[in-house]
This record gives C-alpha cells, sequence and structure tokens, in this order.
C-alpha cells in the first residue's frame, strides 16, 4: 500500500554491514557456563533480589522483583542453583559494579509453570501487570519498561501506534532475522499493545534494506486479517530512532520536552512486541534475547540468548578471528566497548561486534573545528553541534543547554561527519553529565541549608522553651516558697509546732538533695554510655592502609585464639568485593 | 581501548576539504595564466612558500604538532586566494608580507587554525592596499605582453618595474573614466572603445572570473559549500547594480559587468564562504552573502578603493556572530513555537 512518507532533515548513510550476519538462520546459543543476571536491567526503579545463595530456580522463576511501577521484573534465564547475589562489572562505560544474581545452570533447562492467559479476557490493567510481572522492555535498547507506556493519554486521542523495524544501526540484523522467522507472533504482540492503546492507524516501518523482513510480516499481518501498515522507510541513519521513526510515518515532530503520546503516537520496537506476546500467551517472562554476532568474527549470526550469559563465552560461538582485541555492544554508531569480555548479555544487548583494528581503524587525531557545518547538517535534531561543541569545550553549560543540549539522542551523526574527527557526541555526553552533577550538588547543597537552618530554628526555639520553663520553674518555686512561708507563718501560732518547724525544711532540703545526686549521675551514665556509643569513631575513615594493618593485627590475633576467631574470619570473604 | 562511538567515520578531513578547495580554484587560476600571464604561477608559489614557513614557524612558537598542522592545507588556501586577488605583477615581499600577515597575525594570533574572526587573506589584502597603494594599485592593462621570464624578473625585483604596468583595473578604469570625462560620456561608448574591456567586462578578467564561477558550482556540487552565500551575495549585487544600471544607464554599469569584473566571482564562492569567518546558520549565511554583496558594490562604486569585496567580506566577518546568533534556526520538534 502507497502512503506519504516524510522526512527527516539531517542523517547519515555509513555502510551497512548487514549482510554478513542474516545469511544463517536464528540458532540457540547453548547454556553457558554460569549466568551473572543484574538487577537493574530497565529504567526505573532497581528490582529487589527475592532468592539467595544455594536456592535452586527454574527457568523463569522471578529472582528480581518490580521496584515501584516504573520498574520491571527479573527471571532466572535456565534452572540451576544460585551461587550468589553479589556485586559484578555490568555492560556499561563506566565499568561500575551492580547487583547480580549468578546461577549455575544444572542442564535441564527445566520451566516453571507456565500459565499461558488468553489476553482478550483480562482487563486491560491485568496485562499491563503481567507484561511488568514478566520483565517486558523495550529491547530496541532503551529497555524502558513496556506496561508503562501502554496506557493511553486521558486527553489525546491516540492517532498511531509506530512500530519500530527499521533497525539503521550497521551491523545489527536481529530485529531483521526475528521478523523473518518470527513474523507472525511479532504481529500477535502487536495486537495486543493496539487493542491497549486503541490507536487509529498501526504503522509498522522497516527500513527498505530489509525486503524479506517487511514481505514475512506482510504476509503475517495479512494472514492474521490484520489492518497493520507494513511500510518501508528509506534507509538513512537513525531512521530507526523513535522519534525519526515517528517523523518518517507519520510527519509528527517530537521535541524532548514532551511525550510522544502528547501528540497522540507511541512507539515500540517488533522485538519488544514478540516478547509481550510471548510473556501473556505462552506465560514465558524475558529470560532470553536475539543478539547479533558479527564484526571480526569468522561466522557472523543471530543467536537466541539467555540473559546474563557472559559476552566472551557468547562470543567464541561466531569463532574470533585471532586480532579481535574488544567487544563492541550495540552498533559502531551508538554502542561502546565494553569494559571486560566477560560481562554479560542483557535485555538490551542487541548486538555484539568483535572490534580489531583492521574494521575499525583508529581515529586521526582530533583537529580544530573549522565551523564547516557539516554536523549541522548531519543532525537529525537540527542542533548546531559546533556550538555546543564549542561552549561544552569552554564549560559553558548554561550555553549548552540554550543550544538545547538535552535534545540530542547522542546518535553519532554530528561525529561521523566531522572532517576534523572531534568525538561531538563524547563532549555532548560530559556536558550532560556535567550539568547533572551540578543540579545534584545544588540540590543537595539547598537540601543542607534548609537543614542548618532548620537545625537553628529549632536549637533556638528550645533555648526559648528552656527560659519559660525555667522562669515557669522560678516562678512555681517563688510562688511555693512564698506559701510555706505563709504557711509556716500560720503553725507559728501553734506552739506544738515551734520544735517542729525547723525540721521540716531540713528534710525537704536533704530529699532535694539525694533528687539532684540521682540526676547527676543518671547524667554521668549517660554520659558514659554516649561515649562509649562514639568510641567506634576513630576506625571509620579509614585509609587502606591503614585497614590493612589493622587487617594484619586483626588476623594476628585470630591465630592467636583460633576458636574465637573462627566467626570473623568466615565473614571477612563475603565483605570482599570481586577484583 | 575505551575510545567512543561512533567506530567509524566517513573518509573526511580538513586536508581533503582543503584540497578540494584547491583543486576548484584552478579553472580560475588556468585562465588567469593564460589571458593574463603566467605571471600568476610564480605569485602563487611565493604565497605557498611564505605561507608554509610563516606557519612552520608560528606552529613551532605555539607547541602545536608540525606535519599535523601543516599538512591541513588551510595555509596553502590563504595563500593561493592572496595570490589570486593581489595584482599579477606586484613584488614578490608584497605577496610574501601580505602571507605572512594573514598566516601571523590574522590566524595564529587568533588562535590558529578555526579561531580567526576575520578572513585571512582579505586582511592581508586590506593591510596591503592601505600601506602600500600605489604597489596594489598596478594592475597589468589586458595580457602582459611579455615572456614569463621578464614577468619573473619585474616581481623578483631583477627588471625595472615598467609604465607599462602601471594601468589599472577594469573596475577601476571605467570609475576613472567616469570621473573624468563630462557627464555627457556614456558608459556603453566607453565599453566599447576601449581595448581593456572585452564582452561584457574586462578582457581576460571575465574569463578568470568564469573560471572561479566553474569551481564554486563544483564547490556546490561536492557539498563543500552550501548555495547560500554565492546565492546571496551575487542576488545582492545583481539587484543593486541592476536598479542603478536601470536608474542611469549611462552612469552605472550593468550587473553583469560588475559579476565578472575585480573580486566577486572569488568572493561569492571561495571568500565569503569561508565558514571560520562567516556565519553558519542558513538564514545567517543569506544575511552574510547579501551584505557582503551590497558592501561590495557600495564600495567599489561609490568608495576610494577599485574593489570593494576585501573591506565588504571583513565588515561582515565583524558581524557574523551576531547574526549567527539571531538566526538560530528552530529545532526539532519546536518548529510551531515561533
Amino acid at each position: 500500500m502507497l502512503m506519504n512518507l516524510f522526512k527527516f532533515k539531517g542523517g547519515v548513510k555509513p555502510p551497512t554491514n548487514k549482510t554478513q550476519s542474516v545469511t544463517l538462520p536464528i540458532a540457540v546459543a547453548p547454556l553457558p557456563s554460569r549466568l551473572v543476571v543484574p538487577l537493574h536491567q530497565s529504567i526505573g526503579g532497581t528490582p529487589r533480589p527475592v532468592v539467595q545463595a544455594g536456592d535452586k530456580v527454574l527457568k523463569g522463576q522471578l529472582i528480581g522483583e518490580a521496584d515501584g511501577w516504573i520498574s520491571a521484573a527479573v527471571h532466572a534465564p535456565t534452572s540451576g542453583t544460585v551461587l550468589e547475589v553479589a556485586m559484578h562489572v555490568q555492560p556499561h562505560p563506566s565499568g561500575l559494579d551492580a547487583l547480580c544474581v549468578v546461577i549455575e545452570p544444572d542442564g535441564k533447562d527445566e520451566w516453571i509453570a507456565r500459565e499461558p492467559l488468553d489476553y482478550a479476557s483480562l482487563k486491560p490493567e491485568e496485562v499491563r501487570e503481567r507484561l511488568q510481572q514478566s520483565g517486558v522492555v523495550g529491547l530496541g535498547g532503551a529497555v524502558f519498561p513496556t506496561h508503562g507506556k501502554l496506557t493511553p493519554a486521558k486527553t489525546v486521542p491516540m492517532d498511531e501506534l509506530v512500530i519500530n523495524g527499521a533497525e539503521c544501526e550497521p551491523f545489527i540484523t536481529c530485529d531483521d532475522l526475528l521478523m523473518r522467522e518470527r513474523a507472525e507472533e511479532v504481529v500477535r504482540g502487536i495486537g495486543i499493545f493496539r487493542d491497549l492503546l486503541q490507536p487509529k492507524k498501526v504503522l509498522i516501518g522497516i527500513e527498505d534494506n530489509k525486503p524479506e523482513a517487511a514481505a514475512a510480516m506482510r504476509a503475517a499481518v495479512d494472514a492474521l486479517k490484520e489492518p497493520f501498515l507494513v511500510v518501508s522507510v528509506p534507509t538513512l541513519y537513525p531512521a530507526g530512532g523513535a522519534k525519526q521513526l515517528i517523523r518518517v510515518l507519520t510527519g509528527k515532530e517530537v521535541p524532548a520536552s514532551k511525550r510522544s503520546t502528547d501528540l497522540g503516537v507511541q512507539c515500540f520496537n517488533v522485538a519488544t512486541a514478540y516478547t509481550a506476546w510471548r510473556a501473556i500467551a505462552h506465560g514465558e517472562p524475558v529470560v532470553s534475547r536475539l543478539v547479533t554476532i558479527t564484526g571480526n568474527v569468522h561466522e557472523p549470526r543471530n543467536y537466541e540468548v539467555l540473559i546474563g550469559t557472559p559476552m566472551d563465552e557468547l562470543l567464541k560461538l561466531a569463532t574470533p578471528h585471532p586480532d579481535t582485541d574488544g567487544i563492541i555492544m550495540g552498533g559502531p554508531m551508538m554502542g561502546f566497548l565494553v569494559p571486560q569480555a566477560s560481562v554479560p548479555v542483557v535485555k538490551a544487548t542487541n548486538c555484539l561486534i568483535a572490534h580489531a583494528d583492521r574494521l575499525f581503524p583508529p581515529k586521526a587525531p582530533e583537529m580544530p573545528c573549522i565551523r564547516c557545518g557539516s554536523c549541522a547538517e548531519a543532525c537529525p535534531h537540527e542542533l548546531q553541534p559546533f556550538e555546543m561543541y564549542w561552549f561544552s569545550r569552554a564549560k559553558n553549560f548554561g550555553k549548552t543547554q540554550e543550544y538545547h543540549i538535552f535534545d540530542c539522542i547522542e546518535c553519532g551523526c554530528c561525529s561521523f561527519v566531522c572532517p576534523s574527527r572531534i568525538p561531538l557526541v563524547q563532549y555532548f555526553r560530559f556536558a550532560k553529565s556535567e550539568i547533572w552533577a551540578r543540579e545534584r550538588e545544588k540540590k543537595a547543597s539547598d537540601g543542607a541549608k534548609a537543614r542548618f537552618e532548620f537545625k537553628q530554628m529549632r536549637e533556638e526555639r528550645e533555648k526559648a522553651e528552656k527560659a519559660e520553663k525555667l522562669a515557669k520553674a522560678a516562678a512555681a518555686q517563688a510562688a511555693k516558697k512564698a506559701a510555706e512561708a505563709a504557711a509556716a507563718a500560720a503553725e507559728g501560732n501553734a506552739a506544738e509546732a515551734e520544735a517542729a518547724a525547723p525540721e521540716t525544711p531540713a528534710v525537704a532540703v536533704d530529699a532535694q538533695k539525694d533528687a539532684k545526686k540521682a540526676t547527676i549521675e543518671a547524667a554521668m551514665a549517660r554520659a558514659k554510655a554516649q561515649r562509649e556509643a562514639v568510641q567506634p569513631k576513630n576506625i571509620e575513615a579509614l585509609k587502606a592502609a591503614q585497614q590493612q594493618e589493622i587487617d594484619q593485627i586483626e588476623a594476628r590475633r585470630q591465630a592467636a585464639h583460633l576458636s574465637e576467631a573462627a566467626e570473623p574470619a568466615a565473614a571477612a570473604p563475603a565483605s570482599e568485593k570481586t577484583e | 581501548m575505551f575510545a567512543p562511538a561512533p567506530y567509524f567515520l566517513k573518509d573526511v578531513s580538513v586536508s581533503q576539504v582543503m584540497i578540494q578547495v584547491c583543486i576548484a580554484l584552478i579553472p580560475g587560476i588556468a585562465a588567469y595564466a593564460w589571458l593574463i600571464g603566467p605571471a600568476i604561477l610564480v605569485q602563487l608559489v611565493i604565497a605557498s612558500l611564505a605561507a608554509l614557513l610563516a606557519e612552520s614557524a608560528m606552529l613551532k612558537i605555539r607547541g602545536k604538532p608540525q606535519a599535523l598542522f601543516l599538512s591541513d592545507g588551510s595555509a596553502i588556501v590563504t595563500a593561493w586566494l592572496i595570490a589570486l586577488t593581489f595584482p599579477p605583477l606586484a613584488p614578490w615581499w608584497l605577496v610574501a608580507l601580505g602571507t605572512v600577515f594573514a598566516i601571523v597575525v590574522a590566524k595564529h594570533l587568533y588562535g590558529g587554525l578555526g579561531q580567526n574572526p576575520f578572513n585571512p587573506a582579505m586582511i592581508a589584502f586590506a593591510v596591503c592596499i592601505v600601506a602600500f597603494p600605489a604597489l596594489m594599485s598596478q594592475w597589468p592593462s589586458v595580457g602582459l605582453q611579455m615572456s614569463l621570464l621578464d614577468q619573473m624578473n619585474i616581481i623578483l625585483g631583477l627588471a625595472p618595474r615598467v609604465d607599462a604596468l602601471a594601468g589599472a583595473t577594469p573596475l577601476d578604469a571605467l570609475k576613472t573614466a567616469l570621473k573624468l570625462s563630462d557627464s555627457n560620456v556614456d558608459i556603453a561608448q566607453l565599453l566599447a572603445n576601449q581595448d581593456i574591456f572585452g564582452n561584457f567586462a574586462g578582457r581576460g578578467w571575465e574569463w578568470v572570473a568564469g573560471g572561479y564561477l566553474l569551481g564554486g558550482l563544483w564547490m556546490w556540487q561536492r557539498k563543500l559549500i552550501t548555495w547560500h552565500v554565492p546565492v546571496a551575495f551575487i542576488g545582492a549585487l545583481v539587484v543593486i547594480s541592476g536598479a542603478l544600471w536601470l536608474y542611469n544607464p549611462a552612469q552605472f554599469a550593468n550587473p553583469l559587468f560588475h559579476l565578472f569584473s575585480g573580486g566577486a566571482m572569488i568572493g561569492a564562492f571561495f571568500i565569503a564562504t569561508d565558514p571560520v569567518s562567516g556565519c553558519t546558520t542558513p538564514r545567517g549565511k543569506l544575511i552574510f552573502g547579501a551584505g557582503a554583496g551590497l558592501l561590495a558594490y557600495i564600495i567599489r562604486v561609490f568608495g576610494g578603493y577599485p574593489d570593494g569585496v576585501a573591506f565588504a567580506v571583513l565588515l561582515m566577518n565583524l558581524c557574523a556572530p551576531l547574526i549567527d546568533l539571531l538566526t538560530q534556526p528552530p529545532i526539532f520538534g519546536m518548529k510551531n513555537k515561533a
């Protein structure tokens, strides 16, 4: 069917390098020796671990519980034993650790009792909950929890549901193969999204360099008698960016400050639709995904890979060439070199590219910007990258925001075309993180200021209250004394009372003294207790060397009293970080 | 190892850009050498040598890598533009001085490649025409009817500067003739009678300008420049010269004469399009080009200098940052907000 397509400005045409990995059908990757499943695999709250070391788990069993609405559950990718719940390096450029559930597979790959649902009989909120419980997240790379995008806006009618099968990044072919081989289930998944969002139109956008995928999707749409439109869009990076695809298919431009639903559009990746269908109709949570393994390898191919599979083990399946010196996760335009080869595959891992200088020659030295404007012409968001670069370099972050740095989607088009080979995106990431850090700092200092002012106010109030109390007590005392004097004067009239009269105050004074003594003792006891409680403070902020020294002393002490030491010695390794 | 994405880049570089600009100048240079005289080739060599020496010295002083920046080609482009805008038989030291001034002061003292607020070649022209007005006004009348050796000897100061070369550019000649003559002299008559004028502009020079036009169109086709600056420059020049020509054809030359005379073509395609010192936004480029075209006309027709392109471009360089600031295009998704 013909439809009027729109264009987005800018974009680049890097060599696609897709043909290498589409010749072979999808293969199932064998069970790895162990699985390291990070708990935080989606945007939003970090799921809470619900298993412990030693637990037996089944494939698909919940291991991380969604934390809040924008968060998605995490499941055991296969049956086996939980070895530990510990910090491991993440497939993230920062190389930081995060909490992971490490599972040793038992080789049986035994599923939990799967519960297929007829989603037609479910209420919309039940479908959304099921998707959250099944860990369905956007598999296009952003890993936003899918259920959070399936509530139509109350005020704006939903015009178009855009399904993203564009896959514009070079080298990546996992969506292509998914559509070729599993089009029917993709289309059924799109049906779920359609029923929840009730859009007027459903548009499936596929770049025109994937005619097989488009044909398979058309056939599936026809077979299922769905009114979806499969549209071939021109191959132009980044046509697969959600905003660019929405622009091409609907003519609508979603600015950074708005959600697409504000304009009556929503967008999902084809692989997300597929996993949504598996979750609802087969009761299978997301425990695996398709990963393209390509680049400097002997046999590039797409694999169905369990989440948590170490990347180096996976890469071996495609037999990397000996000069491979790194792994890029994602495509060559927006991906990154993983901090170590053993990091696990996560839900966001669509592609692993074996890196070698032969394939990706080292960049020539950076030159000064000559303001040629190539970057501005290539920018799909019509920004002025060279101006943002200028101000990022000068650390004039306010100006970068005036040039809309937060509208930058970091697609890399500007860096790609720059004749001075300036890593522009890198500068923008730097500027963005600096702005975020400053905002956090400002928030923190504002908080500290507020706390300080509150403390001052409280102290003043307490002082005032104390003074008032004292004044009251003094007044009461004076009144009492006056009353006593009056009473004594009255008693003085009685002759028998004369002898007793001097005695009464003495008793009273003794009683007062005892009470005072008791108070002081109590206060001293409190102070002592406080001192004891405070004492450990001097070993809190220790330098590594000092800690080491203490540890050595401890070790010696433990060696001397083996029986006493048994307990702390056993506890020590648990707190150690894996290096 | 943690190099950031993208992992492959388009095969472009600053030197490639500069080399292509030089290639685009070749048709104009060829016409120049053929019709005016091969002296220009000598000047190009002198300017190039002076530029590379000055560049190298400045890089050394500033502690910048020599090979990287000497090979970027930017100094050569500056040198060639200087050679092409100076009189062809100007003494060697004048061309060298202009070039050294351009590289040392206009380029490196402002921070080097990419940092200069003014077009270095035009700074050289402006400085020399102010400092050495006589030498900068000695243009050969028509083609140089002498051998390459004689031309070289004049440039190198080995032969006396003969009166024959103390001519004027066609623009200058026209202006002088109009000033000297009584008011009933007709421009059409002047153009027809004098040997210095060709088919529609200066004899020979009109084809040199044609060569620049050809090279400029090639740069546009190669996407080295956008259409905005040349179209706005030429458009403004045509509009103002056309209006005055229609008003009084006896006193004002037609647009074609202005387009193919002096530095109009090289200015429109090679000088006003310099991205470093010019505007970068589409609307900014239009304003920049139109402003330069307009000022060039006003200076060359009503001002005291034979041509106005250099001063026009420099004046617009001054305004470029402000124009850019005020002409920021709306970004993706923000076009409906005014």
